[in-house]
This record gives C-alpha cells, sequence and structure tokens, in this order.
C-alpha cells in the first residue's frame, strides 16, 4: 500500500488543487477591469479603491475586528482554564466533555435562532456587540479546549515536580515551567478562536442590531440584493490575505516555539 | 479534607467560567427553543405565547415537508460520503509520507478553511457559471453543458464538500497517525489482499477518526443554508433554510423552534448510534 506513494500522492494534489483553485480565482477576478467574475479583460485596482470608499464597510470592518479580538480573548482565557480543569480524572469530568463537545454538533442556524429568541425574549440583551460575543465565544470554547487539551496531557509533569522539588511555589512553577510548555496551544487555540468569529455568517446574522452589522453579514446582504459585486470580491480577497497571512503567522510562531523548546530539551538531556 | 475532594473542587472550579458561560449562552437558549416549539404562533412582537400546542410538530411532520428533510439527507449524507472519499487518501498520504513535513501539509489544508466561507462561495459561483472556468475546461474535451453546473444539485453538494472537508481531514488525520502500521505488513504476511486488508485491518482501526469526522461533517452540512441558496436552484430549501424563514421577520417561531428540535434530535441520534468509539479522537 505504502509502496506506491505517487497514486496517493496524486490523489493528495488533486484534493489541494481543489482547494486552493477558487481562493486563486478569487485574487485573480479581484484585478478584473470588468464587473464580470468570469471574464477576464484586464488589469486594474479600480474595486480596492472602490471598497476602501465605502465608509459602511470600513465601520463593519472595525466592528468585526473589535468583536473577534473580544472573542479570541475571552475563549483563550476561559478556555485555557477549563482544559487545565479537564487535566487530571476526578468525579464529573465525563459529563463536562459532552458538555463541551455539544457546540462542535449543535447545527450554527439552531444556535442562531436560539440566542434570538433567548436575547429578545427572555434576558433583554440588545442585539448587537453583546449578542455577539456570547454566540462567538459559545461556538469558539470547544475549539480552544480541545487544542489546549492535547498539550496539556502532553505535559511531562516531572519537569513541574522537578520545578517543587528545586524549591519553586505552584504559581511559579506554573508560570515558569507549565505556562511556556503549553503556549504554542494557547496561541493555536486564540488564532481558531480569532478566526472562528471573524468569519462568521449564519450564527451572527439573526443577532446584529441597527447599525452594528458584521462584515460577513454584510457582505451576504449586499450579494442577496445585487449579486456579487466585484469591490464584494475585492474585499473577499483581503479577508483570505489576512486569513492566510495569520495562520501563516500562526504556524511559524508555533514551529519557532516547538524548534525553541526542542533546543531545551536538548540541552536539558546533555 | 480529602484528596479527591479537592481535586474536584479545583477542577470544577477552573471549569466553572467555562461551564457559565456555555449554560447561560448555549443551554439556556436550546431549552427555551424546546418551549417555543410547544407554544402558539403570535404574529405580533410575542412571537411565541401560551397556549401550549404541539401543532408545530403537526406542521413540521406534515407530509409536505417530507421533500424537504429527505433534500437536506440527501446533500447531507453526499457531502460527507464525498468527504470521506477526497479526504481519507489526504490524511493517510500525509500521516504516512508526509515526513517532517507533515505540519505544513496539514496547515495548508487549513489555509483555505480560515479563508472567508463567502469569498469560497462566491468563487466556486464564478467558476460553475455558465461562462466560468469548469465550464469551459470542460467543453475542451466536450463535456461542457449548457449554462453552466450552478444551480444544480451536484453544484451544492462540491460548496459543501469544499467548506466542510477540513473537519473530516483533521480527525482521520489523527487516527491514521495513529494506526500501527505494521498491521498492514502483518496482514500481508498473512496472505490478505490489498482489498481485504483495507476493509478487515485499515478501516477498523482508524474507524474512530471516520466516525468522528463523518459528524462533523454530516451535522454542519444538514444545517446550513446559505451555501444551498447560493449555489442551489430554484427549488433547494432545506432543513436550515425552512428554520432559518420561520425566524427571519418572525414568520413561525414555534415552527421553526420544532424543526430546530428535529435537526437537534436527529444530531442526538448520531451521537449515540456512533457511541464511545469516536470519542478520544474528537
Amino acid at each position: 500500500m505504502n509502496r506506491r506513494p505517487w497514486v496517493l500522492g496524486g490523489i493528495a494534489g488533486g484534493v489541494f488543487v481543489f482547494l486552493y483553485a477558487p481562493i486563486a480565482w478569487l485574487a485573480v477576478v479581484s484585478f478584473n477591469d470588468s464587473r464580470s467574475l468570469s471574464r477576464i479583460t484586464g488589469f486594474s485596482i479600480r474595486w480596492y479603491a472602490e471598497l476602501f470608499d465605502d465608509s459602511r464597510v470600513l465601520e463593519s470592518l472595525g466592528l468585526t475586528l473589535r468583536l473577534a479580538v473580544t472573542s479570541a480573548v475571552v475563549s483563550t482565557v476561559i478556555g485555557t482554564l477549563a482544559a487545565f480543569g479537564l487535566r487530571r480524572a476526578f468525579p464529573g469530568r465525563g459529563l463536562w466533555t459532552v458538555l463541551l463537545s455539544l457546540p462542535l454538533v449543535v447545527p450554527e442556524v439552531v444556535l442562531g435562532v436560539a440566542l434570538l429568541g433567548f436575547c429578545v425574549k427572555l434576558a433583554g440583551i440588545p442585539l448587537g456587540f453583546g449578542a455577539l460575543l456570547a454566540a462567538h465565544v459559545a461556538f469558539s470554547l470547544s475549539f480552544v479546549v480541545v487544542v489546549v487539551r492535547a498539550r496539556v496531557a502532553g505535559v511531562d509533569h516531572r519537569l513541574e515536580e522537578a520545578a517543587a522539588d528545586l524549591g519553586a511555589g505552584p504559581w511559579v512553577a506554573f508560570r515558569t515551567v507549565t505556562l511556556p510548555l503549553v503556549a504554542p496551544a494557547v496561541a493555536a487555540g486564540a488564532a481558531f478562536a480569532f478566526l472562528l468569529s471573524f468569519d462568521d455568517v449564519v450564527t451572527s446574522s439573526y443577532l446584529t442590531g441597527v447599525g452594528s452589522t458584521t462584515l460577513p453579514v454584510f457582505v451576504y446582504a449586499q450579494a442577496g440584493k445585487r449579486g456579487v459585486s466585484p469591490e464584494i470580491v475585492a474585499l473577499s480577497t483581503l479577508m483570505v490575505a489576512v486569513s492566510a497571512a495569520l495562520l501563516v503567522a500562526g504556524v511559524m510562531l508555533a514551529s519557532r516555539r516547538a524548534r525553541a523548546s526542542t533546543f531545551v530539551e536538548s540541552i536539558r538531556d546533555q | 479534607m480529602l484528596p479527591s475532594r479537592r481535586r474536584w473542587l479545583v477542577a470544577t472550579g477552573l471549569l466553572a467560567p467555562t461551564g457559565l458561560w456555555l449554560g447561560i449562552f448555549l443551554i439556556a437558549p436550546l431549552a427555551l427553543v424546546v418551549q417555543f416549539s410547544f407554544a402558539t404562533r403570535d404574529t405580533g412582537v410575542a412571537r411565541a405565547v401560551l397556549p401550549w400546542t404541539t401543532q408545530a410538530y403537526l406542521t413540521a411532520l406534515d407530509p409536505a415537508f417530507l421533500p424537504i428533510f429527505g433534500r437536506t439527507l440527501a446533500y447531507a449524507g453526499a457531502t460527507t460520503g464525498l468527504c470521506l472519499l477526497l479526504g481519507f487518501p489526504l490524511a493517510w498520504f500525509i500521516a504516512r509520507h508526509g515526513g517532517k513535513y507533515r505540519t505544513v501539509l496539514l496547515a495548508a489544508v487549513l489555509v483555505p478553511f480560515w479563508s472567508s466561507y463567502l469569498a469560497r462561495i462566491y468563487a466556486w459561483k464564478a467558476l460553475l457559471d455558465g461562462e466560468g472556468l469548469v465550464n469551459r475546461l470542460l467543453g475542451l474535451i466536450g463535456l461542457d453543458r449548457d449554462g453552466g453546473f450552478l444551480l444544480t444539485d451536484g453544484a451544492v453538494v462540491l460548496g459543501l464538500t469544499y467548506g466542510f472537508l477540513p473537519f473530516m481531514v483533521l480527525p482521520l488525520y489523527v487516527a491514521c497517525e495513529r494506526f500501527d502500521h505494521r498491521l498492514v505488513e502483518a496482514s500481508y504476511d498473512l496472505g490478505h489482499g490489498r482489498v481485504s486488508t483495507f476493509v478487515k485491518v485499515v478501516l477498523p482501526g482508524v474507524l474512530p477518526g471516520v466516525l468522528a469526522g463523518s459528524l462533523l461533517v454530516l451535522v454542519p452540512a444538514a444545517g446550513d443554508f446559505v451555501t444551498p441558496r447560493l449555489l442551489g436552484g430554484v427549488d433547494q430549501s432545506t432543513f436550515g433554510s425552512v428554520i432559518d424563514d420561520q425566524f427571519r421577520g418572525g414568520n413561525n417561531w414555534p415552527l421553526g423552534s420544532a424543526m430546530a428540535v428535529l435537526l437537534l434530535v436527529l444530531v442526538v441520534v448520531v451521537l449515540v448510534l456512533r457511541g464511545r468509539r469516536g470519542e478520544d479522537v474528537l
């Protein structure tokens, strides 16, 4: 089976083409001269220029960024605490695991309408930033916990015991030994949470208030009214570029940290 | 204080903020949806009022909605199958042959995933259009189609597969990486061929990943309404879009709630069927 990896490799390559083709097309069309999305007529950056003249787009971009950062901070902090809480067995851990996997399997449309009903009828939370934050943290938390928990499980507790033997109190041991070891996973969890929030359409579309529309919801509404405009393609290309840049930065950060920790380990082993 | 009790207190304390957040902003709203589903429709601002009734469920289970349920399950099922077909070779390749580039290859699968969901759907719209690249390329070998492939069931399944493929690849990758490849050698040595080795050795070995991935694709694919709306034809109502119609503009909250509850019941059924086997991968 593994004696002919080029067959498998070919299939894998094909899947990568499938994954990247539409993104490449978006980037090409965003520099197109005409309004058509399927016929290339010439090079132009006019759609980018028009995009940055549109104050409504810039306003919703600002809201989206503020929301994504807040959601990432909140879900990373409380999700990391939860991941540490699940580290050792205790009565009720199974139930917590079920609760934490729930947001992964509740369809977005159900979460959206449920929170809409909750905010409007029960809690009296005005639609807008607060309601959006409640939803975004709710569906980001599970991802943070899954990512951080895997790393926490891999921490060698003998390192922490060694720190304690060398006179470090629990807090110092945690800050100087445990936290640096799990930091890459915490960073990855934060990046996940940021991008989940930054890109959400379905759930957010129920919870935006007057004058507080997130960018993806704005794009969806615009496209529904007059089809896909080239400014939206330019905007989408920018969003792809930002998302990809953040991910690449995250991967580089994680691998540099990993290299640093391998370096530390190699010194320790000597 | 007993050590076990102390450990319980510490763990519960650490989990409390998450528990509170999910309790207030996930469990309570879902409970409210269950309550709405038994309420009476109100066309005013109240949306759903007493008396309690099962009318919404009777409407939701009306045979008129049957084609919509069928279409939703067909879309979600086909998407899950296609994700498995594409995702398994990819996950196996990265896990077995990725070498030191494994992390990079896996990240490369995720880059498009983190790009804007709407951007990807619009790109497919342009590519599948009558004048789009796909149709013109197929035209070179005489397989093009008048008007392109937009507004077909195939386009919807393609869009859903594209959107949810990484959810399949990640758990499959974890399962493939954990799979002990010496079992395959042993199976060959014992005289099994390729097919029977795959069916009897590889498949049971990666089953947790298959189950976890299928769940993570099936559920969001069944609830999605944006993809069918943008890529599908005239009659592309799905479970998700019917729920959406009932809530957007306050059309009929009890009916929308009843359908949301039915969708949640479907999720629970799948979870129970899966049992505990997929848990260690998710």
